[in-house]
């Protein structure tokens, strides 16, 4: 019976079968027509080519691309270091080795959840309305969503790499702060390090869809040349946010190599 | 030469050979205990200047006239109506269930095209059974793709495909799929050499190296990096229902939201949401740990 079920073949037969229900249910929910999407696709990549160019007039604005551009950054690192600051000490109390109460730490992960799954649209429209289109809204946007994920990530990586050096420095009498400074920082050090540095990545990728919402930095600058389809300063904006990404991508991915 | 187990600050315990007599001792003559090494000093580096942009930011952010006091405290009236009050005026339970499932098939149908076309391509670029040049064409190819935001993709392709679900699939299939190719060839190229070598050396072809060995040994990483994928793609899939009108829940979030201004409707939305995150985390958790 195994056999017929887990085979190797069996397995494959059945990864294509639900493979092929969940695409036609899907297609037929969505009312997506693959012959459209095929259809579409060539069409489309035809009007990148022919519109999504600079032209010469749009390279008057890239002085203020550039400068958005910087915004994006320069709020996207405030925005993780405060959230892994504040996500850092969430994080002891929510972590079953350093946890004070062990009913304490579930409730801490609880909360948790709750923060980091309530969709950053729920939090760009909330605060757009209290704050206004400015890039406060932003910042506290990216904030909570990254804070939520930065929580879940810290409590994990405590787990997993500080258990054993946290029970020894608890079995020779060592007071919180001691294990704290002791144990969990230098043990878990690398493992925040490169969520920090993940998450300042995910952050300026996700400003681009905050701005848009909260109508404030480059995403609000995209959104104004969109629709104005003005598409060669929209293209210039792209070709600007993907030299942006990959020269990030690029030094985390060093800073990454020398840390670890 | 001994070995000795040495620890270091940053990493795990660990065998090295170290001299004999040699014994690292401070000014005081004091045996070091631990010495700043290479990595330590980066990582005090990163940290320092990471933290002084912030103190700036932080500076320029307060120049911005904005009445603190007075916007947390509507944050917060807002956020009770949101999570207290939830209550729904302009469309009924089974159509927001059914806006929800939209989503969900949204996410579904980019996660299948993304994860094919991914397979595919990562087969062409991890290093271990690709061609070099090849490879590092196409991981090029991946990482411009994968820069681009999917929100840019999704109104990318509404321009010509116009705004609905096509443009939707298409937008969030780009994203998936070069995130899909990274992570499917870093999984490939993870994978023992044995299986690999013995059929090379027996004269296998490309297709049976990967029939054979490929994909039975790397096939939980695959199903674990596609199902955590899906989890981003719905999520996705909401956002861009709000940011680009593609449909689905998101939609009804942004109508709700900026449209008609109605706390107590996205309340009821956000649950729906909330709800519908959490299950698929759960699926997924015991899917990760199914893999691992």
């Amino acid at each position: 019976m195994n056999k017929v079920l887990f085979g190797r073949k069996a397995v494959a037969i059945e990864i294509l079968l639900i493979g092929a229900v969940l695409f036609f249910a899907a297609s037929w929910i969505t009312d997506f027509h693959i012959s459209e999407g095929i259809r579409a696709f060539p069409a489309a990549i035809c009007w990148i080519a022919q519109n999504m160019v600079p032209k010469a007039s749009s390279l008057a604005k890239l002085p203020k691309i550039l400068s958005r551009l910087a915004e994006a950054v320069m709020l996207s690192i405030a925005v993780t270091m405060i959230a892994t600051l504040l996500a850092f000490f969430t994080s002891l109390a929510g972590s079953r080795t350093t946890a004070w109460k062990k009913g304490a730490a579930g409730l801490v992960r609880m909360f948790a959840a709750v923060f980091r799954n309530i969709p950053d649209v729920v939090w760009a429209i909330l605060l757009l309305f209290s704050f206004g289109q400015n890039a406060v809204t932003g910042f506290l946007t990216l904030f909570f969503t990254s804070y939520g994920i930065l929580t879940r990530a810290f409590i994990e990586t405590i787990d997993e790499v500080s258990q054993n050096c946290v029970e020894a420095l608890k079995g020779t009498g060592a007071d919180f702060l001691e294990i704290v400074f002791q144990g969990v920082i230098p043990s878990a050090m690398s493992g925040i390090m490169t969520w920090i540095l993940y998450m300042i990545e995910m952050n300026i990728r996700n400003s681009v869809l905050i701005g848009l919402l909260t109508g404030s930095g480059i995403g609000a600058m995209f959104d104004l040349y969109y629709k104005r389809l003005e598409y060669g300063v929209t293209s210039l904006i792209i070709i600007a946010i993907i030299i942006l990404v990959l020269t990030i991508e690029y030094i985390t991915d060093r800073v990454r190599k020398v840390i670890i | 030469m001994t070995e000795e187990v040495i620890w270091r600050p940053y990493g795990k315990l660990r065998t090295e050979a170290v001299p004999d007599t040699w014994v690292e001792r401070d000014e005081r003559g004091k045996i070091r205990v631990h010495g700043k090494n290479r990595a330590e000093k980066a990582v005090a580096a990163v940290l320092i200047s990471l933290s002084v942009l912030t103190v700036i930011e932080l500076v320029w952010l307060a120049g911005i006239p904005v009445d603190f006091k007075k916007a947390a405290g509507q944050t917060l009236h807002n956020l009770s109506i949101v999570f207290f009050q939830p209550r729904l005026h302009y469309a009924s339970v089974t159509e927001i269930l059914y806006q929800l499932l939209v989503t969900f098939c949204l996410g579904v149908l980019s996660t299948l095209f993304g994860s094919v076309l991914a397979l595919l391509l990562a087969m062409g670029c991890a290093r271990n059974i690709a061609d070099p040049r090849v490879s590092g064409l196409i991981k090029g190819f991946a990482a411009i793709i994968r820069a681009i935001p999917t929100v840019i993709w999704v109104l990318i392709f509404a321009v010509s495909a116009g705004l609905g679900s096509v443009a939707a699939v298409i937008g969030l299939t780009f994203h998936s799929m070069s995130y899909l190719t990274k992570m499917y060839a870093e999984a490939i190229e993870e994978m023992e050499e044995g299986p690999i070598e013995a059929l090379k050396a027996s004269g296998a072809g490309f297709l049976p190296i990967i029939c054979q060995a490929v994909l039975p040994t790397s096939m939980r990483y695959l199903m674990a990096w596609t199902f955590m994928r899906f989890e981003i793609n719905f999520t996705n899939a909401v956002a861009m229902g709000a940011a680009a009108g593609a449909g689905g829940i998101g939609y009804n979030l942004f109508m709700a939201g900026d449209f008609y201004m109605d706390l107590h409707e996205m309340g009821f939305l956000t649950y729906a949401i909330l709800l519908a995150v959490i299950c698929l985390e759960k699926i997924a958790t015991k899917v990760k740990k199914n893999a691992s």
